[in-house]
């Protein structure tokens, strides 16, 4: 494999990684959710989210080999991502902040010089639209509810905020897709990120955050004690029963 | 929370051209939401291009105790059918 393979296929394990460790995420909430019709929603965002993990593994190489047969030290997803559902409200939060960043992304990936990101990003870009509009539906509505729901938005904001900059985080790999044209550069929209968060949160009468230390690692296979309690059940099947089919 | 939130009637069209038809319902707190429940309870496997929700408790429902006197004068009233037209095979949805 030549370097800018080898850049181009960490790339798209990042992208894949974030799509796929959100989705399984997300569907822990699967019969937990407050409400039946928010269970379908979630759903559908986590079924969204692996769907595209699978394009981006298989133009890898075999999906499912990717998805269940590596272990921590090789995911490639950002930390925010990997973070516990917590409450409904956590949850929200956490999809505010990431599904507004990956919407940004996208937007400007449908331009990659890269065809095959190029039809991803197309596809990609009217699910996350979506998956962004109804969390910030959310946050408005927890954030300017009742006093509880507005405390444990707050609280799950507070959470996931230190999780923001990693997002925007430029490495050496990352810098060579960016000036062949494959990757856009994250920190050209980080302006514009905050700004769109701050809307939100002042829609949803929140005060953002206080910054706190942020926390890099992830792209570089460095994660929180959380993925390997989420790798377990995902991979256990695969794991147990090398080739298990349908 | 579900209990809490008023019931909405949700309506699809299934494609450009066909009316909105009635699906069933969605518990949500604000018509919003309300869509975006409707959206992913009813459209998952592409049924609709069109959605209309609107507030249960804003039907108007006839009384079926009075099914006798609204409905059955009609079935005696067979040539009110518009079945003695052929219809071409092309036209659809009738």
């Amino acid at each position: 494999m030549t370097a800018p393979d080898a850049a181009r296929v960490d790339y798209l394990l990042r992208l894949g990684d974030d799509s796929l460790i959100l989705g399984q995420r997300l569907s822990e909430w699967c019969g937990h959710a407050p409400a039946l019709e928010v269970d379908l929603g979630l759903a559908n965002i986590a079924l969204d989210l692996i769907g595209q993990a699978t394009l981006l593994f298989g133009e890898i190489g075999d999906a499912d080999q990717i998805a269940f047969h590596r272990d921590v030290l090789d995911f490639r997803n950002c930390l925010l991502v990997e973070q516990p559902n917590g409450d409904f409200a956590q949850t929200i939060a956490r999809q505010l902040l990431f599904s507004t960043w990956q919407h940004m992304l996208l937007q400007r990936l449908v331009k990659s010089s890269d065809r095959f990101l190029v039809e991803l990003a197309s596809k990609a870009v009217k699910e996350v639209a979506y998956h962004r509009e109804l969390a910030s539906e959310w946050t408005v509505r927890l954030g300017d509810g009742t006093d509880e729901s507005a405390k444990r938005m707050a609280e799950g904001l507070d959470w996931c905020w230190r999780f923001i900059p990693e997002l925007f985080e430029v490495d050496e790999a990352l810098q060579g897709l960016i000036d062949s044209g494959v990757a856009p550069d994250p920190r050209q929209f980080e302006d514009e990120y905050r700004s769109a968060i701050s809307a939100v949160l002042a829609e949803a009468k929140l005060a953002a955050p206080a910054d706190q230390r942020p926390i890099f690692g992830g792209r570089r296979g460095h994660h929180s004690e959380h993925l390997g309690h989420i790798l377990a059940p995902m991979q256990y099947l695969q794991r147990t029963y090398p080739d298990a089919k349908w | 929370m579900a209990d809490d939130w008023p019931l909405w009637e949700v309506f699809v069209r299934s494609k450009g051209g066909l009316s909105h038809r009635h699906v069933g319902s969605v518990h949500a707190p604000d018509p919003q939401l309300a869509l975006a429940h409707a959206r992913d309870t009813y459209t998952r496997r592409q049924e609709g291009v069109s959605l209309w929700v609107v507030p249960s408790k804003e039907i108007v429902a006839s009384d079926p105790d009075r099914a006798g006197e609204l409905f059955e004068p009609a079935e005696s009233k067979i040539y009110r059918h518009p079945t003695f037209y052929d219809i071409p095979d092309e036209v659809k949805h009738i």
